[in-house]
């Protein structure tokens, strides 16, 4: 078999196999969080924010408590106040949802740049404690795509979710109670659905699973806070959870897509192939999949009409 | 508090103000078990905000109510569920892309094991409904349903919730005659049930009918509550409703036959998902006369409308318009030409609630040199002509800068009326131009219609409603399944020789 295939075409996708699931993770997390908030009939495009934010309080909280786990619990805490600040201003202050989020993710920006100078300036930046990868033994030994196997807990659990997430919406009484927000909120609050109360949580709970995906990827991902790390990731994820349809499963496929145009873009560079390819247009993949993704399959979505309004009751 | 006997529910002095406006002026209504309780009142009375208060939709601003004596505050619909109050509102509450079982299961609080007990909840939904005199296919979506058919997938929902008395929010203005007929056989069966029923119209007849008793409201004041014994004076009646100062009877002038105008020849038109609605359809309007155009919803009558006012592409066939083949121009080509559109649509297709009404006015028009002073709109002769509509029609707003979703639904119609006919259009298409409102606004606009067809105008009237058929049509037309099955002067036609048609049976009278 050697003979026959270049070792380092078998090194490439060995690369890319283990690689493309840990990229897809944060985008992942993150959109399965905004499927529930859009389904309730809130758009948070703060996701972007969020992630930032957590990626850099995640990494703060490992470093003083040494402890990868509760860097993590910190992330999802900040993900969730954030979340609850963003509530307020879209849900109860009933500001325009577009503005509150884009101007979230654009203040993050420089919000976690600046303190993260203010903490570290120009010292030697702290080191993480190591990670911890689930070795699932006889799978992960598999030739070329072994690689699946052997990741941080974070990547098993964020598809752990997936099922979970699909049957909660589809198929239960919160499930149904969430789309009826999205579809017409007034019919909720007829039915005595608290729908502010319903709208809080929702944007806490995707707060925390954006605090997740923000922390995994400063945490376990990169390994380290940078500025603006996310680029753009929570719009990634905005982006797919559309296209998805608000559906759990074709999230993932989603997801799969752009960590796998992200691992495609990482080994392309580090095997140095299409060397006369500018390194840019090559780290542009991701994201020109996206676009593919979501002109070829968002146009047709219903979205849900109640989307980015705000519910009052007395008109 | 004193002990009242017989009462579930008794509102005390209840005001209910929005910007602007005092909905509702210190009334006290109450209700008593086992009865159907009409609320009476034009549009704008304040009957829907007396009902919203009570279900918990609003909140009043003074005033006590009472349920089974004990005072109570009710913060949101789900504490008026919890007293047993449920309302079926006008517009209603469903989900159209759910099942029928998901609407009705949503806030019931079903286990977790969801699939399995919605097997239950659609058992319980075929009982409660044969109970109620019909039946429902649980698993269908709401969006398949006939308006008649969600109505009584709405009453199911609130008697699930545990509702004991029911607010039918004008209950018959969505329905067929038919359709009423098998409403009021379900709101009998639940007085047998020992259910309460708030019933609220404007229609007259069918309070009289129905009602154990009658609660007039006008202007958001009470005019007054009667008993069944002294329904025996509509008249009277008529006095609380309006004060007396009802229009004079729409009256009819024969007028002959002038020029043609428009003629339509072997039209084809196709509905949304590419079925043909119209199919090779003939007709001509001549100028000055009013041409009835009844049958039941459905029939083509949208896709009609929709292309001869170029909304909508022809498959086939051709209009004229003065000799004109006009069959190929676009919207606004077509408003150039003189054809206005009444839509039966006012909020999603005619006016733009968020715009105030000038703006509204002017949403047709603003093309033209008379509105425009160079590259803009001349907004001083838009609030001019505005504040002239609003004074001829008698629309009840602050003003021409108010916005459109502040009135209520015949003051929207009014705008709508009064901006189409506004600049003297040549041909006026008019689809269900009363519908759902007060008897006093449909005269006016009534009378709106002969007045310019008297100037010469000719009047396409899109309507299902025989009585405003026969009211002031020269001539009466029936379509069924995108086709003119028969066409005869009014003075000839009979309301049952129409009505056959309009479900396809062909008579004598087919031309």
């Amino acid at each position: 078999m050697s003979e026959l295939v270049d070792p380092a075409v078998v090194l490439f996708f060995t690369f890319l196999f283990g690689s493309m699931f840990r990229s897809a993770t944060p985008i992942l997390l993150a959109a399965l969080g905004e499927t529930y908030v859009e389904s309730g009939g809130v758009l948070n495009l703060g996701l972007e924010g969020i992630m930032l934010i957590s990626a850099f309080t995640g990494f703060v909280g490992a470093v003083m408590t040494n402890s990868l786990v509760f860097g993590v619990l910190i992330g999802v805490l900040t993900g969730m106040l954030v979340g609850l600040i963003i509530a307020l201003l879209v849900v109860t202050l009933q500001a325009d949802q577009i503005v509150v989020g884009v101007g979230f993710s654009i203040a993050a920006i420089g919000l976690t740049s600046l303190a993260f100078r203010v903490l570290y300036g120009t010292s030697r930046l702290p080191t993480l404690p190591p990670k911890d990868t689930i070795n699932i033994v006889p799978l992960s030994t598999i030739p070329i795509i072994g690689g699946i196997f052997n990741q941080p807990a974070m990547v098993y659990l964020g598809i752990l979710l997936i099922p979970i997430f699909y049957y909660v919406l589809f198929r239960t009484s919160l499930g149904l109670k969430i789309r009826t927000l999205g579809e017409n909120p007034m019919v909720a609050d007829t039915a005595g659905v608290n729908v502010f109360l319903y709208r809080y949580a929702l944007l806490l709970f995707g707060g925390a699973m954006a605090g997740l995906a923000g922390s995994y990827l400063s945490l376990y991902q990169v390994s380290v806070f940078q500025d603006n790390m996310t680029q753009g990731r929570g719009f990634v994820a905005i982006a797919i959870t559309m296209f998805a349809r608000w559906n759990p499963a074709t999230v993932f496929l989603g997801s799969l897509l752009y960590g796998g145009a992200e691992s495609l873009a990482g080994g392309i560079q580090a095997l140095g192939y299409l060397r006369t390819v500018p390194a840019e247009i090559v780290l542009m993949l991701p994201y020109i999949f996206t676009i593919l993704g979501l002109v070829a399959l968002a146009r047709r979505a219903r979205f849900p009409p109640a989307l980015a309004r705000p519910y009052k009751r007395e008109l | 508090m004193k002990e009242q006997n017989g009462q579930i529910v008794r509102m005390e002095n209840i005001t209910k103000r929005f910007p602007g406006v005092v909905a509702n002026k210190a009334i006290n209504f109450d209700l008593q078990p086992g009865e159907v309780h009409g609320l009476l009142g034009e549009n704008g009375a304040g009957k829907t905000t007396l009902m919203g208060v009570l279900s918990g939709y609003y909140q009043p601003d003074e005033g006590q109510i009472f349920v089974h004596d004990e005072q109570t505050r009710i913060h949101s619909p789900k504490d008026a569920l919890k007293l047993g109050i449920g309302m079926v509102y006008q517009h209603f509450s469903l989900v159209p892309s759910f099942k029928v079982v998901e609407n009705i299961s949503l806030g019931l609080d079903v286990t977790r094991k969801q699939a399995k007990d919605m097997k239950t909840l659609a058992n319980e939904i075929n009982t409660r409904a044969s109970e109620l005199g019909f039946s429902i296919d649980p698993s269908a979506n709401v969006w398949e349903l006939s308006i008649g058919e969600q109505q009584r997938v709405e009453i199911l929902k609130v008697l699930f919730r545990g509702a004991s008395i029911i607010i039918l929010d004008e209950p018959t203005s969505v329905l067929a005659p038919v359709e009423v007929e098998g409403l009021f056989r379900t709101i009998k069966l639940l007085k047998t049930q020992g259910k309460s029923v708030v019933f609220i119209t404007h229609k007259l007849p069918e309070a009289v009918e129905f009602c154990d008793r009658i609660t007039v409201l006008r202007a958001g004041v009470k005019v007054g509550t009667l008993s069944k014994s002294e329904f025996k004076t509509p008249r009277e009646i008529i006095q609380m409703m309006f004060g007396g100062e009802m229009a004079p009877e729409a009256t009819k002038q024969e007028r002959r036959a002038e020029d043609e105008i428009l003629r339509v020849e072997g039209l084809v038109v196709q509905d949304d998902r590419g079925h043909e609605a119209v199919r090779n359809l003939d007709l001509v309007l001549h100028k000055g006369q009013i041409l009835g155009l009844a049958g039941v919803e459905g029939n083509g009558q949208k896709e009609l409308a929709e292309a001869l006012t170029a909304i909508r592409p022809l498959k086939g066939g051709k209009i004229a318009l003065l000799g004109e083949d006009v069959s190929a121009s676009d919207p606004a080509e077509q408003h150039d030409r003189g054809v206005s559109y009444i839509t039966d649509d006012r909020v999603g297709e005619g006016l733009v609630p968020d715009l105030n009404l000038e703006e509204n006015v002017v949403l047709k028009s603003f093309r033209t040199p008379e509105i425009r002073k160079g590259l803009v709109i001349d907004w001083k002769k838009a609030e001019r002509e505005t504040t002239r509509l609003i004074e001829e029609y008698g629309i009840l707003a602050r003003g021409p800068k108010s916005v459109a979703r502040t009135l209520s639904g015949g003051n929207l119609q009014k705008l709508l009326v009064a901006r189409e006919l506004s600049r003297k259009p040549s041909v006026l298409i008019a689809s269900q131009p009363t519908h759902g409102l007060d008897a006093r606004t449909t005269q006016y606009i009534h009378q709106k219609l002969m007045e310019h067809a008297a100037q010469g105008t000719a009047v396409l009237l899109i309507s299902n409603d025989l009585d405003e058929i026969f009211a002031i049509s020269d001539t009466i037309a029936v379509i069924y399944r995108g086709q003119i099955i028969g066409q005869v002067p009014r003075h000839q036609a009979t309301r049952e020789e129409i009505a056959h048609l309009m479900v396809g049976i062909r008579n004598a009278l087919a031309s």
